[in-house]
Order: C-alpha cells, then sequence, then structure tokens
C-alpha cells in the first residue's frame, strides 16, 4: 500500500486527482477497522490529519463552518454553535476514538448510523466540496444518497460543513445496548428554532440514509404556533404521541443484529417525545 | 470485607505471604503493555500460517484443488485433510473432532486447509485461492429438533453427546404450591481480550516446540502428539503470554495446525487469529433450553424440583459431557430438596461447537431455578431473601445427588450477608450518563425504575465424577550469591486469573522466604491440570505447599545431622546443596458418574449470592446496573486484592451475560463476530460492587482456600435479571434480555412442550 502524507489541501487534492485508486484517510477509525477485517484494502491512502486548513473552527455572525478535520474531542472541549452535535459527539467510541475520529470521516464513510448525521440533517447543514476545480456546497440530504453512498466524487474531499446557529433548543439522542461505545440502534436529532420558526428532526440508523421526519417537523412546528415559540411551555401528553407516532411513520427501519425494526420505530417515537419536550424548555 | 489476619506460617517475618495482597509478577508489565502475549512471539525466518475455515453449517466435500494456491509467491505450504500424517481425531472427553474436516464439515468456521506464507497477507490471499467443492446438506440447527426420533444424525453414532440423570426421592412428590417455566440462555463467548495465538518450532530431532497461550498444556499435548504421529517426548509445549481464557483455551485450536505448517515446512510458524477468526476458532458457552417444576409447602419450603435440560452442544463434543453433569447435579440451586428428577442432554447440531465458560453447566440452570425460586416467594407471598434463607442448605445437608455439603458457611447466612450490604443511595440521578442509555443522552429520568433483584448459585471445584485430578510442583531451594533462593516450577497456566501470586505466596508461607521465582511452565514438568473449574488455587497451592513441605523435612534432616535446629541455625547454612523436591499432588477422589447421579460426585462446593440493583427505563427497554452487592465464601482469601478482582470480573461477564452479551446464530452463522456487534461491558456498564468476602476454611483444601473464579460469573446474572422483571413486571425468560424484551414483553417459546424432568426426546410440537 502507498501512503502519502499531505501537507496542504492542494497536494491532497493533486494526489487523490493523479490516484484514482487511492482513499482520503484522517482518524482512520473506520478505515482501519475495515482494513482489520479484511473487507477492504485500498491501493493507496493520503492522509489528511495533517493539513492545517483542514482543522479550522470558525462560529460566527450566527453562522458555524466546522472544517472536516475537527475530532470528536474538539466537538467535546469547544465552542462548535450546537449543542446537539456536542451530545452527539460525546456518544461516538471511546476517548480513544474521539480523540482520532473527525467530522470529515463521518460524512465521508456516511453510515447511517453515523452519529453526527442527523444532527446535521434537522440543521440544515451544508457539506462543502473542494476538487482542483473549486469547491461546491450540497445540503446534507442531497449529500447522502444511501448506505455509505454519497455524491462526493473520488478526485473531491469534504473539507467542511456549515449550518446556522439555530439556538440552544437542540436536542441529540441515541439509543443502544450499552451505556457508552456502542452503535445507534437508533438515533434522533431535534431543533427548534425559534429564530427561523422551524422544527428540524432528523432520524439515524433508521433506514438506508439519515430521514429527515417532515410531517414530524410539520407537526411540530404547529405545536410551536399554538404554545408560542420561545414561551418554554410542554405541549400535552397527546400532542407529543402524536409527534412521536408521526416520527415513527417517517422511519423505514429494518430488523438486524442490533435491533428489531419494531423496537426502532418505539424508541424513536419515545425519543421525539422526550427530546421535544426537552427542547422547548431550553429555547 | 471479612478477613482473617494472616496465618502465622513457621516464619512469618517474610512479605508476600498468604493473605497479603502483594503487588502480582507481571503487573508492571502487563499495564506498561510490555508483557509479551502468544501473539507477540516471533522468531527468525518464522512463517505465517492462515486457515481455510468452511462456509457452511452442514456440506459434504466433494473435492478440493489446492493447486492455485501451491503456486503463490511466498507460499510455503497448503495442507489439507489428505496431507496429514494421520487419521487421529482430537477432542477433549471425546474423540470426535478432525484436526481438518475430510468429507464433511458440520459448522461454519470448522477448519478445512492450512497455508504457511512468508507474511500474512500472503497466507491469507492463498488460502482463500484453494478451491473446495461442497455440496450443502441441511443443518441440524435445533437441538431439541435434533434429539427427537428420526431427526438428521450430524454424526453416526447418534445426535445425544451426553445425558444425564438426577433421580433424587421421589420423582413423583406432590406439593401444594407449584410453579413452572420454560427458560433459554442464549450463547455468550468468553470473549477473552487476548486471540488464539501459537509459534512452533521445528526441533532437529523431528519433533517440535509449540509456544501457545492455552490453559493446560498437559492435555493439549495429549491430544497434539497422536494427530502429529509424534511420541508425546517429541512435542514439547511451552506457555506464552496468555491474555485470558474463561474456558475458550481448554480446547485444541491451531495447536496442531501449527506444529503441522512447522514440521511440513521445517521452519518456524505462527499462527494468529485476529477478532473475527477468534470467534470461529473457539467453543462458546452452551446455549440452553430448560423446563423446569418447582413443588413447595404453603410456607415455601421446597418439596420437589424437576427439570429438563437441553443444551446445544454443536458440532463436536468438546467438554459437554461435563458441563450436562454439572447443569444436572445442580439444578436444584443451593437448597435442601429431598425429590428431584432431572433429565439432561447435550445435542449434537450443526452449530458452532459449545465447551467450557466459566461457570461451565452451572450458570445455565442457576438462571432457570432463581427465576423459579423468586415465582415460588411470590406465590408463597416470601421475599426473596426469605426464601432462600429458608431453603439454604446448611453443613451436613446434601445436595440433589445426595452428595452433603461440607466446609461451607450455611448459603442462609451468605445470602443474608449478601442482603445486609449498604444499598446504593434511593434517588435516581438525573445526570442522563448515569441513567439507562448512559452517553445515549436518552433519559434525564423520565421512565426510569429502580428495583433490586436477589439470586444465589452454586458450583464444584475441581475435576468430578472419578476424574485423576492431579498437580505437579517442583521447588528447588539453593544458595547463590544474594543467600537463599527458591524456584517453583509446574505447569499451571497463568491467565490472567492470579495463580502465580498464589504459588509465590504459598512458597513463602512455607519456606519463610522472600526470595522465590517462578519457572516458565512448560511440559517438561508434571501436569498441572487445567486453569479451570476455580481449581488450581486448591491445586497448584496444594502441590506448591506439599513440595515446600517436603523440602522443610530436608531441611531439618540437614540440620538434625549437625545436630542443630533449622531455626537456630537459619537456611543459608543448610544450602551447601540445593534442595529439589517434586510432589504430585491429588484431592480426595471423586465417584464416577451412576444411572441415577446419587453418589459422591464431587470434591467441595463454591457458594455466592448477589444482589443487583437496576435501573430500568421503561419507554426505551434500556437498562443501568446501579450496584451489584456479592457475598461469597472463599474459604481463605490468599490474595484478598485478587479475590475482589475475581468477584468484580465475573460479575462483568455475569452482567454482559444479564443484559447484552450474545452471539448470534442463524442458521449454524454467527451474525456479529466483532466486538462492534458483539457487545461487552464497558466502565460505564460496570456498576459499584460491594464484597462481603467470607471465609469458612474447607478441611481438605490447602489453608481452607476453596477457590473463587466462577461463582461471581453464576448468580450475578440472574440477579440482574430479577431485578429487572421487579422493575418492570415482565416475565423476561430469556438471557441476555433485550430491549425489545422489555418493551414489547417478549417471553422466549422453544416451540416444544416437554414435562419438566422427561427425556427430551418425548418433546412434542407446542
Amino acid at each position: 500500500m502507498d501512503v502519502e502524507i499531505a501537507r496542504t489541501l492542494d497536494g491532497a487534492l493533486a494526489y487523490l486527482a493523479s490516484r484514482p485508486d487511492a482513499e482520503p484517510i484522517a482518524g482512520g477509525t473506520d478505515l482501519m477497522v475495515e482494513m482489520n477485517f479484511g473487507r477492504h484494502r485500498p491501493k493507496a491512502v493520503v492522509a489528511i490529519d495533517r493539513i492545517d486548513e483542514l482543522r479550522e473552527l470558525l462560529v460566527a455572525h450566527g453562522r458555524v463552518r466546522m472544517s472536516a478535520g475537527v475530532t470528536y474531542a474538539r466537538m467535546l472541549r469547544e465552542e462548535i454553535g450546537s449543542p446537539a452535535m456536542r451530545q452527539a459527539a460525546r456518544t461516538v467510541g471511546s476517548p480513544q476514538i474521539r480523540n482520532a475520529g473527525t467530522i470529515g470521516g463521518n460524512l465521508g464513510t456516511c453510515s447511517p448510523a453515523g452519529d453526527t448525521l442527523p444532527v446535521l440533517a434537522a440543521l440544515d447543514a451544508s457539506v462543502v466540496l473542494r476538487s482542483a476545480s473549486g469547491d461546491r456546497r450540497v445540503p446534507f440530504t442531497q449529500y447522502m444518497t444511501g448506505p455509505k453512498k454519497t455524491i462526493r466524487r473520488h478526485d473531491e474531499l469534504v473539507v467542511a460543513v456549515e449550518w446556522n446557529d439555530a439556538g440552544d433548543a437542540q436536542v441529540f439522542m441515541k439509543a443502544g445496548t450499552r451505556n457508552a461505545m456502542v452503535i445507534a440502534v437508533a438515533s434522533l436529532a431535534l431543533v427548534v428554532d425559534g429564530r427561523r420558526s422551524r422544527v428540524g428532526i432528523a432520524l439515524g440508523s433508521s433506514g438506508p440514509t439519515i430521514i429527515r421526519a417532515t410531517e414530524a417537523e410539520r407537526f411540530g412546528e404547529g405545536l410551536m404556533d399554538e404554545t408560542g415559540w420561545g414561551r418554554r411551555r410542554v405541549p400535552s401528553d397527546a400532542a407529543l404521541a402524536e409527534l412521536g407516532s408521526r416520527v415513527a411513520a417517517a422511519a423505514r427501519p429494518i430488523d438486524d443484529v442490533r435491533g428489531t425494526a419494531a423496537y426502532r420505530r418505539h424508541v424513536l417515537s419515545v425519543m421525539a417525545r422526550r427530546a421535544f419536550a426537552r427542547a422547548v424548555l431550553l429555547a | 470485607m471479612t478477613l482473617a489476619p494472616p496465618r502465622p506460617g513457621t516464619l512469618v517475618k517474610v512479605r508476600g505471604v498468604i493473605g497479603e495482597s502483594p503487588q502480582r509478577p507481571d503487573a508492571a508489565d502487563k499495564v506498561k503493555g510490555e508483557f509479551a502475549y502468544a501473539s507477540d512471539l516471533r522468531a527468525d525466518g518464522m512463517l505465517v500460517g492462515s486457515t481455510l475455515r468452511s462456509p457452511h453449517a452442514h456440506a459434504r466435500i466433494r473435492s478440493i484443488d489446492v493447486s492455485k494456491a501451491r503456486a503463490m509467491p511466498g507460499v510455503r505450504a497448503v495442507l489439507t485433510a489428505a496431507d496429514l500424517p494421520t487419521r487421529e481425531l482430537i477432542g477433549l472427553m471425546k474423540l470426535d473432532q478432525p484436526v481438518l474436516a475430510r468429507d464433511v464439515v458440520c459448522y461454519v468456521g470448522e477448519p478445512v486447509a492450512l497455508v504457511a506464507a512468508d507474511d500474512v497477507d500472503r497466507a491469507v490471499a492463498a488460502a482463500k485461492a484453494i478451491a473446495v467443492d461442497y455440496e450443502p446438506l441441511a443443518p441440524v440447527s435445533d437441538p431439541v429438533a435434533a434429539l427427537r426420533p428420526g431427526a438428521l444424525q450430524v454424526h453416526e453414532k447418534g445426535n445425544i453427546i451426553d445425558s444425564v440423570r438426577v433421580v433424587h426421592g421421589d420423582v413423583r412428590a406432590t406439593a401444594d404450591v407449584v410453579v413452572s417455566g420454560e427458560y433459554e440462555v442464549a450463547m455468550q463467548d468468553q470473549a477473552a481480550l487476548g486471540p488464539e495465538a501459537g509459534l512452533a518450532i521445528p526441533d532437529e530431532d523431528g519433533g517440535v516446540t509449540l509456544h501457545v497461550a492455552t490453559q493446560w498444556l498437559h492435555e493439549d499435548l495429549r491430544q497434539i502428539a497422536p494427530a502429529l504421529g509424534l511420541p508425546e517426548r517429541k512435542v514439547r509445549l511451552v506457555l506464552a503470554g496468555v491474555g485470558g481464557a474463561f474456558g475458550a483455551r481448554e480446547d485444541i485450536s491451531l495447536q496442531v495446525h501449527c506444529c503441522l505448517l512447522a514440521l511440513a515446512t521445517k521452519r518456524p510458524v505462527r499462527m494468529s487469529y485476529g477478532r473475527e477468526e477468534s470467534f470461529f476458532g473457539h467453543v462458546h458457552r452452551h446455549p440452553a433450553r430448560m423446563w423446569y417444576e418447582h413443588g413447595a409447602t404453603k410456607d415455601g419450603r421446597l418439596v420437589y424440583v424437576r427439570a429438563t435440560v437441553v443444551l446445544d452442544g454443536g458440532a463436536y463434543a468438546s467438554s459437554s459431557p461435563a458441563v450436562v453433569a454439572n447443569a444436572s447435579c445442580f439444578a436444584a440451586g443451593p437448597y435442601r430438596v429431598a425429590n428431584a428428577l432431572v433429565h439432561g442432554v447435550a445435542a449434537y447440531t450443526t452449530n458452532p461447537p459449545a465447551g467450557a465458560m466459566r461457570g461451565f453447566g452451572a450458570v445455565q440452570t442457576c438462571f432457570a431455578y432463581e427465576a423459579q425460586m423468586d415465582k415460588l416467594a411470590a406465590a408463597c407471598g416470601l421475599d426473596p431473601v426469605e426464601i432462600r434463607v429458608r431453603n439454604g442448605l446448611r453443613e451436613g445437608d446434601a445436595i440433589i445427588t445426595s452428595q452433603p455439603m461440607v466446609g461451607s458457611a450455611p448459603v442462609a447466612e451468605i445470602v443474608r450477608r449478601c442482603a445486609d450490604l449498604p444499598l446504593p443511595a434511593e434517588r435516581i440521578p438525573t445526570d442522563p450518563l448515569l441513567l439507562p442509555g448512559g452517553t445515549g443522552n436518552l433519559t434525564a429520568g423520565e421512565g426510569v425504575v429502580r428495583a433490586t433483584g436477589y439470586a444465589a448459585g452454586f458450583k464444584n471445584v475441581c475435576y468430578s465424577h472419578g476424574f485423576d485430578d492431579s498437580t505437579t510442583a517442583r521447588v528447588r531451594l539453593m544458595r547463590d550469591a544474594r543467600g537463599p533462593i527458591a524456584r517453583v516450577h509446574t505447569a499451571a497456566a497463568e491467565v490472567g486469573q492470579g495463580v502465580v501470586s498464589v504459588m509465590l505466596q504459598v512458597t513463602r508461607t512455607e519456606l519463610g522466604l522472600e526470595r522465590v521465582e517462578l519457572d516458565t511452565p512448560d511440559t517438561s514438568v508434571g501436569s498441572a491440570g487445567s486453569s479451570s473449574a476455580s481449581r488450581l488455587t486448591w491445586m497448584a497451592g496444594g502441590a506448591v505447599q506439599a513440595a515446600c513441605r517436603e523440602v522443610v523435612v530436608e531441611l531439618d534432616r540437614r540440620a538434625a545431622a549437625r545436630g542443630v535446629s533449622r531455626r537456630d541455625v537459619g537456611l543459608p547454612a543448610l544450602l551447601d546443596e540445593p534442595i529439589d523436591r517434586t510432589v504430585t499432588y491429588r484431592h480426595r477422589p471423586t465417584e464416577a458418574l451412576n444411572e441415577t447421579t446419587q453418589n459422591h460426585g464431587h470434591v467441595a462446593f463454591l457458594f455466592a449470592a448477589h444482589r443487583a440493583t437496576v435501573d430500568v427505563d421503561l419507554g426505551t427497554g434500556l437498562v443501568r446496573v446501579v450496584q451489584v452487592a456479592t457475598a461469597q465464601d472463599v474459604g481463605k482469601a490468599i490474595n484478598p486484592l485478587a479475590v475482589i478482582g475475581q468477584l468484580e470480573g465475573g460479575i462483568a461477564q455475569g452482567l454482559g451475560l444479564a443484559v447484552m452479551e450474545e452471539i448470534q446464530l442463524k442458521d449454524g452463522r454467527v451474525r456479529n463476530p466483532s466486538f462492534t456487534d458483539y457487545l461487552l461491558p464497558t466502565i460505564l456498564d460496570m456498576p459499584p460492587v460491594l464484597c462481603d468476602v467470607i471465609e469458612h476454611p474447607h478441611p481438605d483444601a490447602p489453608y481452607g482456600a476453596k477457590g473463587v473464579g466462577e461463582p461471581p460469573t453464576i448468580s450475578s446474572t440472574p440477579a440482574i435479571v430479577a431485578a429487572i422483571r421487579a422493575a418492570t413486571g415482565k416475565a423476561l425468560n430469556r438471557v441476555p434480555v433485550r430491549p425489545d424484551d422489555i418493551v414489547f414483553g417478549n417471553e422466549s417459546r422453544s416451540g416444544w412442550r416437554i414435562a419438566p424432568g422427561a427425556d427430551p426426546a418425548t418433546a412434542e410440537r407446542a
């Protein structure tokens, strides 16, 4: 295997353009597992973890730009303009994995179980891709097209992800059969954005892609219109139950080794009820 | 905890004697990552071995074509059954397993061919290049179906690996209060952190030396030498660094394969499984289906227990006969019951082979009988502590095999002392990190219910049913420039449990000498027996103690010859010549199994009780174990810190079985062979443990020390599940308890109806 250590973004992009069999590696928390299990062994890798530009984190003027090389550990330490993203980062693996793993890796692999991805979907975040021919900005929901499938071309790198600061009323929850270091059986990100009168709800490990529960979002916005945005009034149990049902209905879960479809739907509705009740109190 | 002061030995001014907790000799290296495990072994000119395994649960091998693999660069040997030097079979208790599959494969993962190559990539690529033409056969996946008349036979002699009947008192006894149930224990993995590894080096005499991580060097030797077609003297085994065992290293995995490749290539060959291969390379805990009926008086005194226990033994026998014997002998628990009928069977299937794992049969039936005891308590209006206190064995009471309990604190006392340990603070936390779901941030208290459950359990220590169980120790006492030194040589396998400390502490105690060193365990000394059945503290402790005492006899003889006393003259003066004594220690003989299993089949019993407190989130079905309290009678804590370590570690393993650890099978295929999907408890899952270590000595055991390792795993699982039942009101008749089971109240059903105590061959479709 050829290993190229890139010091600049241009260098990494040039290498990728010249080697169609090369893959980028940053923290390696996904790729090395694939290699250890003998499932995947690229002919070449380009290490992008030493590129300063990919480590930038900007939170200003109501906008967040998180470069691809920001690790989960940094998301826990630094101001990142999203409490839900911080909660999602806390659920990723062990301290060692959080020290190595990056948001760019989560986007590069793009598993439906990727912990930060529901947050990006709920925030209406955009993914910034760069190649030798320039940048393009794509909404996350268009970026991911299937399980571990994205629109990223081989000669492109995810360089950053961007979103609007949506306030404090946001929650990430993840169900798994262990109290830490567990892949999501189902996860949910919920954002109640008072400034934009918008509710964002996205589901992980609940279908082939991260799923936006749009019916539930409209219902949630209706509830906020009734009770008043920013008034911190928890809706009735019946209303929360309806929200939960709509979230469960949006999911397209399967039975697999980690859980059943029936449990996933159930726990998604529980998470939606609890997350909404918690979020409105944070508004 | 309650601990007796150190036993005053003959010369107790030395440090690190029994009753103290000196630092382990391997501790610093292990903590620093410098300890050499078997997978770290290297040799000049070393090749790497790889194994081709069956992708089918059951298939006939039509042909194997190795020509492409043999022609690949860097490939030094490719071996199939046709290349084996003998047709000898291997197996712990029955020789029923081929070294490489010849005509049929009987489980997914069965070894079919071997490769030795210059490096691991080449070895793996060559193994993949071997073309095997399989004719798939119907799998035999359901062990109950396998036992019924007309079932497809996995091997020629039928699908019963072994069956055990326990017939005690009146098998038709009736009672006022009757409770019954069907229970399931799923397949648990030992999940030792060090995967299987070994290094074989060919010797000039045509023999081979194998460095290997194992639990029992001499048993390996007994199986390896005939399979290689070599006399035992030409096969030498040396213990390599062992990264945990828990039963998974009792059976042969890569031992024969590694030696075969070394002999074929005349080069050192290392084999080292990765995590995924390890799941296929060792046996697992037997999955069990159990049908129980308990009868009692209205005031909760047991009248009878009837049970049918079906263990899925998988494709080969391994230690199934002993596991089913244990499951059956201990099927009524640590309780007085005059009448019992137990029918236990281990069945051949085309599932992965099952064998030894910590608790060894006692784990499965304890889950069932403790659920039954709670049902009985509820039916009689008693609390869980009282039902156990009322029925607990006392000195002299017989278990259902008519063997009396000897040398133990009464079970009632063990249960009471466990119950008396402080409970956790009553307030349920509000930090999600401390609640069910942990980092998943699922609840700040919403839906959370706290409850407590109890369980007690027991099993045998040492080998049972007439097995000639021995440990040999050689102790040499000599003098060098720094003064007297003792060297202790045994074949006892340090697998993490701390037998190295036990042997050092015993030697220091007996010889009154702090400078003691251990020789590397190998087959140049007599067998130590296995690092299993909680037996090495008793057996290696006994052997080293006996050898030391012979050394002391010689010291006394030398002193007497000079007309002085040993104490007055001191050790150095008596060591002009070294003293070298080898002793083989045996425990009291046990009786073989008989038709009704009514005899003294076991050496002694180990008892423990557990209390678990759990927080359950009824909304998500997730569980947080908040605290486990335990009382255990160890006889004598040779090394108190190591005892606590065993108690906590065993509870972690029991917690894993209670709420997360399961090898999921589908048609004999393992669906989750990785630590991503085979979940082990993390530090956020493991609660604080409170221990009351009881020291009620056994009269036959060295210093009264009975053994420690297995009871923590036996009753911790049912205690945790009892607590979850109390929190949820759900029946939960299966472990591990899944979130689904809590949310939806699923009950496990085998689909078979069997009268408890009846032969499972009589099963009818429910």
